[in-house]
């Protein structure tokens, strides 16, 4: 890196550069996002101590929010890689996330009438992690398919293609025909609107006990870090403070963590795609295909490769997500699901992956999770009142100055109210900061920085007439 | 202008060995661009009927006519934005008739827009760099796994692309957003962006639109440097003034017919011309 010009005209500008959110400077960007996740923890446990919410509720809270956290942060990135980069106008991310965990639960169910429901449809009974694989690849694969005849489409296009496709994803999953069959000796399908028991190992057994393959070699013992470790030390020893078993809050929290390394991965795997010669092509695609087309490349391979790869990690998320809910139906997956990941990628700013995590934690933290547990907290600290059961009984008694039942009803409520709130958010952040809170920043696609090489500045400062 | 100079090798090196081409008796080194019969219609017009003319190696070359001749839909024809009805477009030797225009710019034949499109959200340089060919880190898993050798040739590219702003004398927008550049600044920049593809041949669509008289002095400077240097240029004008001046060649489009070509004089005392470009005024 070279000094800077004597005039000061060339700023200097690398991943350190300090990055201003609110007001507030801060020297780079991960101290910001730090800051910014301190700040929403403290806020929740504030609101938990101060209302005398029970810790071990409170402590489970804090395992969803960074479950919640991490996934829609992941889901920014993703859709960040085919919006932000790319232009690519995806609003069917619902039916990635739903192929994947899907082909997963097909890849991965016990075999029809070895698991624990025997009434269900079976699966293939293969591993974990060959389902998990399975499943990122389909939703790769169901990408690539759409992107075929859709990219030499104009934008818009893509768009209904993929809502239209994802749609397609949630009636297929909810077909009759395809609820049950028998294929090669094995009774599969894929349940109807009954959905799917997910029967598989839960994924956080499964990923510690894949860790422990090498304990297991040395102790002799199947899953020692299982059993021995997880359950036998973390569990056990938790439960000798607390009344009541603990595993499930310890679970939350350890499954939180897997999520949270994991958003780390795919925010160093989008950065370098981003900061690299094939982000600049992406970066220019969005800009002007044709003139990119007209410089020398091939901008339908680097779209399609752009549009597979973001499914493909969308699928990845939608096993992240509802693979350890126990069971899926179709309508989980619902188009609101995608239109959340906008949102999110909205408020952090298209085209910067970290205001994509940014984006992802303040919805998830604020505008996902924080009403349903404002709502939590409201109700247990009265005691569950009985909220009015309509919007009459709730208004008539502001007349005579009570407005008691319609802040329970309000309360009551919040989850359909959360919708009204972050259609506010969006036309608040529409109106002051079009961008998202980073999307105006600079985050140059280039591997390496792009100052003035020190052998060239000599010719510039003498006006370009000496001779090297 | 020695920075540019020395910036790679010579664009050209006349190569003794002669050709086998199609063409009979043309010679490929002489003649990078050959088009014949080229015929375009939408719909029920004809926009290019029967066209056929040649380029000379380390000329320029300006396509004229009034307005609906066919020049653009020539020039997008060549470039494969059109696919043509019939005809051959033929470059160094190769048939491209009908490429994608990434094809058509990988081979070395790249083209500039008649409204200047700068990737406006991109800074100067991140424009200049996403020219250059055959970047190793435009494979994806190169990109991720494999930094070191990517950012070696990044350094390399960042070189050449201050060098090349220098020669344009705006290295001092480097680092600004394109879309902040003027008008005559971005036509500017896709020229230089063009150059850092390493073409052969250049085909500028009306360069000069737009531009205010002290810039369009400074474009042409520039494009006479690099003509001698001996890059070829086919230019697209609205202009006759100016190409009569700096051209060696002109073609004259009318009704999607090449109504005459030869040199400025021969051209400008045509009585064709006159009659139908410029409507029997002169």
């Amino acid at each position: 890196m070279t000094d800077t010009e004597p005039d000061g005209e060339y700023a200097q500008r690398d991943d350190e550069e300090a990055v201003s959110l609110f007001g507030i400077t801060f020297p780079n960007d991960g101290t910001m996002l730090l800051a910014l996740l301190l700040t929403t923890y403290a806020l929740y446990m504030i609101a938990g101590f101060v209302i005398g919410f029970p810790v071990r509720g409170l402590v489970n809270q804090l395992g969803q929010l960074t479950f919640w956290i991490a996934l829609f942060a992941m889901s920014a990135l993703a859709l960040n890689l085919q919006w932000g980069y790319t232009g690519l106008f995806n609003i069917g991310i619902v039916g990635f996330m739903a192929t994947g965990v899907y082909v997963t639960a097909i890849l991965s169910k016990p075999v029809y009438g070895t698991g624990t429901s025997a009434a269900q449809v079976g699966g293939l009974g293969l591993p974990l992690s060959v389902g998990i694989v399975g499943g990122v690849l389909a939703a790769g694969l169901l990408g690539f398919l759409a992107a075929l005849p859709a990219l030499r489409l104009r934008a818009d296009y893509l768009a209904i293609v993929t809502i239209a496709l994802s749609e397609i994803v949630r009636f297929a999953l909810l077909s009759n025909t395809l609820s049950e069959g028998t294929v090669g000796g094995y009774t599969l399908g894929l349940g109807g609107g009954n959905g799917l028991i997910l029967d598989f190992t839960d994924p956080l057994e499964a990923l510690i006990r894949a860790l422990s393959l090498p304990f297991d070699l040395v102790t002799g013992q199947d899953g020692f870090l299982w059993t021995e470790i997880y359950i036998g030390i973390i569990v056990n020893g938790i439960s000798v403070f607390t009344p009541g078993n603990p595993k499930s809050v310890i679970d939350t929290f350890a499954y939180a963590a897997v999520l949270l390394l994991i958003l780390g991965g795919f925010y160093v795997l989008l950065r370098r795609t981003g900061n690299s010669p094939f982000g600049r092509v992406l970066k220019a695609i969005r800009e002007d295909e044709d003139v990119t087309n007209a410089l020398g490349k091939n901008t339908n391979q680097f779209k399609i490769k752009s549009f597979v790869v973001g499914c493909a990690l969308m699928g990845l998320i939608g096993i992240l997500w509802f693979g350890t809910q126990g069971s899926v139906t179709p309508n989980t997956f619902r188009p609101r699901i995608t239109f959340y990941i906008w949102i999110a990628l909205i408020i952090g700013g298209a085209g910067s992956n970290t205001g994509s995590v940014m984006g992802g934690a303040i919805f998830a933290a604020f505008l996902f999770q924080g009403p349903r547990y404002a709502k939590n907290v409201i109700e247990t600290v009265l005691g569950e009142p009985s909220a009015p059961s309509s919007f009459a009984q709730a208004v008539a008694p502001i007349l005579s100055a009570d407005i008691v039942p319609f802040f329970l009803y309000t309360v009551d409520n919040m989850r359909q109210l959360q919708l009204v709130l972050m259609g506010v958010v969006l036309i608040v952040l529409m109106h002051r900061r079009p961008d998202g809170l980073l999307g105006h920043r600079k985050e140059i696609a280039s591997s390496v920085p792009l100052d003035r090489p020190a052998s060239n500045k000599s010719l510039a400062s003498d006006g370009g007439e000496t001779d090297e | 202008m020695s920075e540019a100079e020395s910036r790679s090798e010579p664009a050209h090196t006349g190569t003794d060995e002669e050709l086998e081409t199609n063409r009979g008796t043309a010679d490929v080194n002489e003649i990078p661009l050959w088009v014949r019969n080229l015929r375009k219609t939408f719909g029920g017009i004809t926009a290019v009927d029967d066209a056929g003319f040649e380029v000379e190696r380390g000329t320029m070359t300006g396509l004229i006519g009034p307005n609906g001749a066919g020049k653009s839909t020539t020039f997008n024809c060549i470039t494969g934005v059109h696919t043509p009805d019939s005809g051959v477009v033929e470059f160094n030797g190769t048939d491209i008739t009908g490429l994608e225009p990434y094809e058509v710019a990988n081979r070395g034949l790249v083209r500039t827009f008649q409204i200047a499109r700068e990737l406006s959200e991109m800074t100067v340089l991140e424009n200049m760099l996403v020219a250059p060919k055959n970047q190793r880190g435009e494979k994806l898993w190169r990109s991720v796994l494999a930094r070191e050798d990517v950012n070696q040739q990044e350094y390399e590219l960042v070189e050449r692309a201050w060098e090349t702003l220098d020669f344009f004398d705006i290295d001092h927008l480097a680092e600004e957003y394109a879309g902040n550049l003027s008008g005559g600044q971005r036509k500017l920049l896709e020229l230089a962006r063009a150059l850092l593809t390493d073409p052969d041949m250049l085909l500028l669509d009306e360069p000069f639109a737009g531009v205010n008289p002290t810039l369009e002095e400074r474009l042409l400077e520039h494009i006479h440097d690099l003509r001698d240097q001996g890059y070829t240029f086919l230019i697209v004008e609205h202009d006759m003034d100016l190409i009569m001046q700096n051209c060696s060649k002109v073609i004259v489009m009318h009704q999607g017919n090449i109504l005459t070509e030869g040199t400025p004089d021969q051209v400008r005392n045509n009585e064709q011309v006159i009659e139908a470009y410029l409507g029997g005024e002169v």
